[in-house]
């Protein structure tokens, strides 16, 4: 048998091939072959986080002269240094995109001090100008969607009680629930939105329960902020629920269940950073926006929903869209009583104050520790 | 691939058999290498095959599991940084096993010393780093110490088995972790990742010079040699195995069984505490939910493929460290999803179980025909 002849070939063909592509990757910077890595912290096929970024690699991968690779469940410790390391030692990546928000700090600025000549692009928004600059930090104002899939809920549901699956009481969360439930106010004043804190990203089994017990209170449409929202969106739709998607679009999963969804963007984000850094543009350390910088957008609307809820729906996409509509409008009042925004104040979408919010507004029934 | 398995038990086999007395010396010593080779040949050989059936070449596999382990310098400090907290969860199964107990909850008592460290060193900002460093390692060890010493007391005062009583409490370490990061111990300024304050720069413990790896590879080490030394060569190990051997013997002997199993897990809990406090010294600088990352889990896995033995816990947690090293090229270059490297360590894992059995009954190896 030439069995072992072949083997020992390919072996070499191997082994040349992974010198010359670490060669050639660590002296060009941008030149025809870059070589851009993405990690992500869970599966890439979670219908969820992940699979949005993933998305996002897989619009690189269609542009010319990329070469994307990409590595699945690393850990937010030392591993994901590791990983970056590797990708940039072992396969000559000049791009990172450390996907997870726990990556950035010390993680991600510990890597971008060690080669300051590549560049590292969080998603999380945290950049501060104590970082290092090869770093940056985006993120999306993806309430603005949730927003929208507010009102759609607000008109599809019929007993006027929503739920949302929750992973922590933490700001990014409350905004989306609270701006969910101001969305859904708006389009139907009596509705009140049910929130359960799971308490972790990612607990399908919690999630599953959570989803049980709020239809059992009869609620009738759901909404989520976890890592995946394939849990909720199939056992909701199995009890004969509604429900709105989160992070990307989980249609496949529930076609007639599903009404709309607060979607991430990624896939035109990524390429215009890429675009950005081959014509010679610096992307701005802290890069944010919402509808208008199509950073984030709304799933497409089921069938299920109405031609009232749609034409309303899109009215105020097309106000957000166009920069002259803001949520977060005084007064509001939260589910305690107290007044959170008061008369006059408009907190619009880059208001600092919003990133800190610790409260859940009036129509919300939950707490937030 | 079977070949690949037989050949080395032929070869020791025949040349040194002309001395029966070399084999009667070293016949176990020899034994307790060959065999886990050869299991672990066996595992490889298997996981190429798994591999082969998704239509990747396990050629490759084998020459990319190389690469990213052991094939380049940065490879090798990639494996050794992964080993480093292994070694010494890995002692909290091994060193309890010497009394017949198996204790699987490490990640609790990593989670609790890491917390331990991190509220000393908050508590003693203005102190000199070296005494601060000094102070964390003794609150580490001494809460991830108590933590095991309490499954341990279970065990001896209330007859509660203590496999079941320490993987439970690594779930009520898990919650009190998240109760007090989200709460008494929380950073206000850690708005979307709840997390304690930083320790400072100051008194983080860094690389090892020279290297990427941090101190807690040397710690490891330190801990298994002692650990070694403690069980094999003093007369507290000597009686920690005859507890081990037959408890009633021991008490029929005088042996202390009560104090000797409190010892042991104190000691057991007191490596995996340093390991906590190694991931919050020299990785994290802060305790938030990200030090849950398994390390405790893997080393149960890592105690068992050393067969309990602290001196093989060493080699056997730097084979782990580059598997697990190795994990992100397979990822990258044969597009493997990332439960393939759990799918090795599985198939390991029952092939030196099932290799137990071939103890003692390799004939050859006792110097008889």
């Amino acid at each position: 048998m030439d069995f072992g002849r072949i083997s020992r070939r390919h072996l070499l063909q191997g082994s040349a091939a992974l010198t010359l592509g670490t060669a050639l990757g660590a002296r060009s910077a941008l030149a025809a072959d870059t070589t851009i890595g993405f990690i992500y912290v869970g599966s890439r096929d979670d219908y969820g986080y992940n699979q949005a970024h993933a998305q996002g690699a897989a619009a690189l991968k269609k542009m010319p002269g990329l070469k994307i690779i990409e590595e699945e469940k690393v850990a937010e410790t030392d591993a994901v240094e590791k990983t970056m390391e590797s990708m940039i030692n072992l396969d000559g990546a000049t791009l990172l995109f450390p996907t997870s928000f726990g990556y950035y700090n010390p993680h991600m600025i510990k890597m971008a001090s060690k080669f300051p000549k590549l560049r590292f692009e969080h998603c999380g928004g945290l950049w501060s100008d104590k970082d290092p600059k090869n770093a940056g930090s985006y993120f999306g104002y993806i309430d603005e969607a949730q927003y929208i899939s507010g009102i759609v809920a607000g008109y599809s549901t019929k007993t006027n009680k929503l739920g949302f699956v929750a992973a922590k009481p933490i700001p990014q969360v409350l905004r989306n629930i609270n701006a969910f439930t101001l969305g859904a106010k708006l389009a139907n004043p009596k509705a009140t939105t049910q929130v359960i804190f799971t308490g972790d990203w990612s607990m399908p089994v919690k999630e599953a329960e959570a989803t049980n017990s709020l239809i059992d209170q009869g609620v009738d449409v759901l909404t989520c902020h976890v890592d995946g929202p394939k849990t909720m969106v199939e056992n909701a739709a199995r009890r004969g629920a509604m429900v709105c998607g989160y992070h990307v679009n989980q249609s496949p999963l529930a076609p007639k269940a599903y009404l709309t969804g607060a979607e991430w963007n990624w896939e035109a984000l990524y390429p215009k950073f890429v675009k950005m850094i081959a014509s010679g543009q610096e992307i701005p350390n802290f890069y944010r926006g919402g509808l208008k910088e199509e950073i984030v957008k709304v799933s497409p609307y089921g069938e299920a929903v109405s031609a009232e809820a749609r034409k309303h729906a899109d009215d105020i996409k097309a106000k957000l869209t166009g920069g002259d509509y803001v949520i977060f409008k005084g007064p509001i009042v939260d589910n305690k009583g107290k007044t959170a925004i008061a008369t006059g104040t408009d907190r619009g979408q880059k208001d600092p104050e919003l990133e800190k919010m610790d409260y859940l507004v009036e129509g919300v029934i939950g707490a937030t520790s | 691939m079977t070949s690949g398995v037989a050949d080395p038990v032929e070869g020791v086999a025949i040349s040194p058999a002309a001395d029966p007395g070399f084999l009667q010396r070293y016949g176990g010593t020899i034994e307790y290498i060959l065999i886990p080779g050869a299991a672990l040949v066996g595992a490889l050989g298997v996981f190429g095959i798994f591999v082969a059936l998704f239509g990747k070449s396990p050629l490759d596999l084998y020459f990319y599991m190389y690469q990213g382990a052991f094939g380049t310098w940065f490879s090798w400090q990639n494996a050794l940084t992964r080993a480093a907290p292994l070694i010494l969860t890995a002692l909290c199964t091994a060193l309890p096993a010497q009394l017949g107990m198996v204790i699987i909850g490490g990640e609790g008592a990593l989670l609790i010393g890491a917390l331990a460290a991190t509220g000393a060193a908050l508590m003693m900002q203005s102190a000199p780093p070296l005494v601060v460093q000094l102070t964390m390692v003794c609150a580490g060890m001494i809460g991830g110490g108590l933590w095991i010493m309490l499954s341990g007391g279970l065990r001896q005062y209330r007859g509660v088995n203590e496999t079941i009583s320490s993987l439970l409490l690594v779930y009520i370490a898990l919650a009190i972790l998240n109760h007090l990061v989200e709460g008494m111990m929380r950073d206000p300024a850690s708005l979307n990742k709840p997390s304690t304050r930083e320790i400072g720069a100051a008194n983080m413990i860094g690389s090892i010079p020279g290297t990427d790896v941090h101190w807690g590879l040397v710690f490891g080490i330190v801990a298994a040699i002692a650990s070694y030394i403690l069980i094999y060569h003093t007369v507290f190990g000597f009686a920690a195995r005859v507890a081990g051997g037959n408890i009633r013997a021991a008490r029929i002997v005088g042996l202390s069984v009560g104090k000797l199993i409190m010892t042991i897990c104190f000691l057991a809990g007191a490596s995996a505490g340093l390991a906590g406090m190694v991931e919050v010294a020299a990785v994290q600088g802060r305790t938030n939910a990200n030090l849950a990352a398994g390390y405790g889990f893997t080393g149960i896995l890592v105690a068992f493929l050393a067969r309990q033995n602290p001196l093989a816990i060493i080699p056997v947690a730097i084979l782990l460290g580059g598997i697990s090293a190795s994990g992100g090229l397979l990822q990258r270059r044969l597009g493997l999803p990332d439960a393939s490297v759990q799918v090795l360590q599985g198939i390991i894992f029952v092939f030196v179980l099932a290799s137990d059995a071939l103890y003692g009954r390799l004939g050859f190896l006792r110097g008889r025909s």
